[in-house]
């Protein structure tokens, strides 16, 4: 494969394309397909080929407004004007169909100008425009150009170069700077080394890497293969969750896709450089998204942490240098290398920079996946891109960071988005969860629910992590039901500390986060708890008490 | 190097080729382990004693090892499935969400705990750690069959026209 072919193929795509008048896209996307979008194209298809328009149904990726789901993006041919149809049904096929040569069809447009504004799509840029299955319409969208310009006119070292340059940092939490992965696995002596991407989502509330995978497959694989020339590896593994079904069969389509196109396998593009990817699926265990659980996992064992040094880098699977990142990092790749490092590091804020991928869900208005640029206020993505609360009630904090981050409250919305700035209020950027919640949530519980989580995630491993969270989950029990004393909440906070500075890996040291992230910006839901069995949210077991008695009692005391 | 015998497949059910060819696949290798588990899974739909005992016997791994593994991932199940399944995820959107109160109101109708099935073998309730589709939260499983934005009355309904089927 040359530049040349790729842009015969892109040339190719485009002219079958430019035989349509329209082109009508149909989200199937995990959330638009469990509302039958399936079925809702077929509709549309058979409207198409009835009506005897030239149109073009297909299917495409995550379009990112899943509340608004099932949806249909037309984009006619010879105008710019694209329309986004919100909450298509099968039976709407017809009118959606008949509407093309005339006035849209006003009932199911999106009126949502808000919740793009703002937004910046590099990650996403194809995803909702393309069938994730074809790999020549990820060619006609400027893909796999990176890949023949590095291998045909770019060393190693150069391409690690413009990855340092860019500023890019690992996306799956950690933050780590990318281009120095990538160089410390280059500079590691090894036999054979391995690239692995890391597409084990199990942060509750993010689903980023998923739809990633399931809208735009190629990108990832075109970002591997990058990674393992820059770094000198010859075999890569996609661990992916067996909870993602359809993003584990599109990936899999897409990988033979591409061998197909000699951009995996033997001599890549005419040059020596050799690579291909073979899938593992994860078996449900969170712990297995730390990367050393991982390895265990992909050599078949059970998914167990074990101390670093040595990094994955100089001994990781099979004891060979391996390099790991996550999903979203490799799909930042081939636009770093196709528009250049000097791009990307213009786009977000001093020290992170570029865009992040953000799955917006709880309570409100606007859930799906956004792509903003780093920097930007948490104000300006609840509320305006978010559309805010809904049902009128009021907004209590957002969690980023899974049951690894922290809750943010109201005063801290004016925070511009990036990695320093959420550890600094005790959370963290996480794969990108971010979950917003009102005031019909109760902190106490919240907290309570991720160290339930941690608790039952816990490998068992190491004694910090499988016993203090039990402990602790018992303490936040207590508190929940209105059993607690003062000095539980001083064990609790004292075990806090005992768990997060003696576990093994970063399941265990991050779990205490959630409850001091709470303690600290909600303590008073805590005390309210212990001293007057008062849940305010009404959510615990401990029941809700009116002002008047709660007054009373503060007086008593 | 001595020689090896393999295994005899189980049965003559034609699956177990299916999961000899996952076997194959790898070369028999010990890091095949959890590949060949997730076939084993995906065609009788959960793992029993001797499943587990023909593919570490195959692969060559220690009993307790392919038993520890098959224990540690959730995916995993050593019991016979239900004819039903209805998973309700728990994940934090959906817990946010009200995920609890359906977990609770399945548990009421059923008369069995989360995790659990019903005595007849009927219809199983689980929880799953998020499915990934936080935008259409609350979200549970039907059958595999994904269904977002559930309200507890439209999940006990499932639940009846299963009863009541069988």
């Amino acid at each position: 494969m040359t530049s040349e072919e790729l842009l015969q193929i892109a040339e190719n795509v485009h002219a079958e394309h430019a035989k349509f008048d329209y082109e009508v896209n149909v989200c199937m996307g995990t959330g638009c397909m469990s509302q039958h979008s399936d079925k809702l194209k077929a509709a549309l298809t058979k409207e198409a080929v009835t009506s005897g328009k030239r149109c073009h149904v297909r299917q495409t990726g995550c379009m990112g407004l899943c509340a608004a789901g099932p949806l249909v993006l037309v984009d006619p041919a010879h105008s710019e004007q694209e329309l986004l149809y919100g909450f298509v049904r099968e039976s709407d096929a017809i009118e959606v169909m008949s509407s093309l040569d005339a006035a849209p069809v006003e009932r199911l447009l999106t009126h949502l100008e808000h919740y793009f504004e703002g937004q910046e799509h590099i990650v996403l840029e194809n995803s909702g425009h393309i069938d994730p299955e074809k790999i020549d319409e990820y060619i006609a969208r400027d893909g796999y150009q990176a890949l023949v310009m590095a291998l045909t006119e770019m060393d190693p070292q150069s391409v690690i170069d413009q990855i340092s340059k860019s500023g890019l940092r690992g996306r799956g939490g950690g933050g780590y700077p990318t281009g120095l992965k990538w160089g410390t696995v280059a500079k590691s002596v090894g036999a054979l080394k391995y690239v692995i991407c890391n597409g084990d989502e199990g942060d509750p509330g993010a689903f980023m890497d998923r739809s990633v995978l399931e809208s735009d497959p190629q990108r990832v694989i075109e970002g591997m293969t990058i990674a393992a020339y820059a770094v000198g590896a010859s075999k890569g593994y996609a661990y992916v969750r067996a909870e993602y079904p359809l993003a584990v069969s599109r990936l899999t389509a897409s990988l033979r896709e591409a061998r197909r196109r000699g951009l995996l396998g033997n001599n890549i593009c005419g040059t020596a450089f050799s690579f291909d990817i073979e899938i593992r699926l994860g078996a449900g265990a969170f712990v297995c998204g730390e990367e050393t659980a991982l390895i265990a996992s992909i050599e078949g064992q059970r998914g167990q942490p074990r101390p670093r040094p040595p990094y994955p880098a100089m001994s990781g699977l099979w004891g060979l240098p391996t390099l790991i990142n996550n999903v979203e990092t490799f799909a930042n790749i081939a636009p770093i290398i196709r528009k250049g490092a000097d791009w990307y590091a213009g786009i977000g804020t001093d020290k992170s920079k570029g865009t992040k991928v953000f799955a917006l869900t709880g309570k409100i208005t606007n859930t799906g996946l956004i792509e903003i640029p780093m920097g930007m206020p948490l104000r300006q993505i609840v509320f305006d891109i978010g559309g805010g609360v809904p049902d009128g009630r009021k907004f209590k904090a957002v969690q980023t960071g899974g049951p690894s981050g922290g809750c943010i409250p109201e005063e801290h919305l004016d925070l511009p988005v990036s990695y320093e700035a959420l550890i600094n209020v005790g959370s963290m950027m996480g794969s990108g969860g971010m979950i917003v919640m009102d005031d019909t949530s109760c902190m106490v519980n919240v907290a309570r629910f991720f160290m339930e989580f941690c608790m039952t995630e816990s490998c068992g491993k190491c004694i910090p992590c499988r016993a203090g969270t039990a402990q602790m989950f018992g303490i936040l029990s207590k508190i929940c039901d209105g059993k607690a004393s003062h000095a539980d909440l001083d064990l609790l906070i004292d075990l806090c500390d005992v768990v997060k500075n003696t576990s093994l890996c970063g399941l265990g040291m991050t779990a205490p986060n959630p409850v001091l992230s709470t303690l600290r910006y909600f303590k008073h839901e805590y005390l309210e708890h212990i001293d007057h069995q008062h849940c305010r949210a009404g959510v615990c077991a401990c029941g809700t008490k009116d002002a008047a008695l709660l007054a009373a009692e503060e007086v008593t005391a | 190097m001595p020689a090896y015998s393999m295994p005899p497949l189980p049965s003559d059910d034609k699956r177990w080729r299916i999961v000899n060819g996952t076997m194959r696949r790898h070369g028999y290798t010990r890091h095949a382990l959890i590949e060949t588990l997730h076939t084993v899974q995906s065609s009788f739909g959960y793992l029993d004693e001797g499943a587990i005992r023909f593919v570490a016997k195959s692969l060559r791994v220690p009993l307790s090892q392919a038993y520890g593994v098959a224990t540690f991932y959730h995916h995993f199940s050593l019991k016979a499935p239900s004819k039903h399944t209805c998973t309700v995820c728990i994940g934090t959107a959906c817990y946010i969400k009200g995920a609890d109160k359906l977990v609770a109101a399945a548990e009421k109708q059923l008369h069995i705990k989360a995790g659990k099935s019903t005595p007849d073998g009927n219809i199983a309730l689980m929880t799953a750690r998020c499915v990934g589709a936080c935008g259409r939260a609350p979200v549970m499983l039907a059958d595999e069959e994904l269904v977002g934005l559930i309200e507890p009355a439209q999940m006990l309904e499932q639940l009846e026209r299963w009863t009541i089927h069988d």
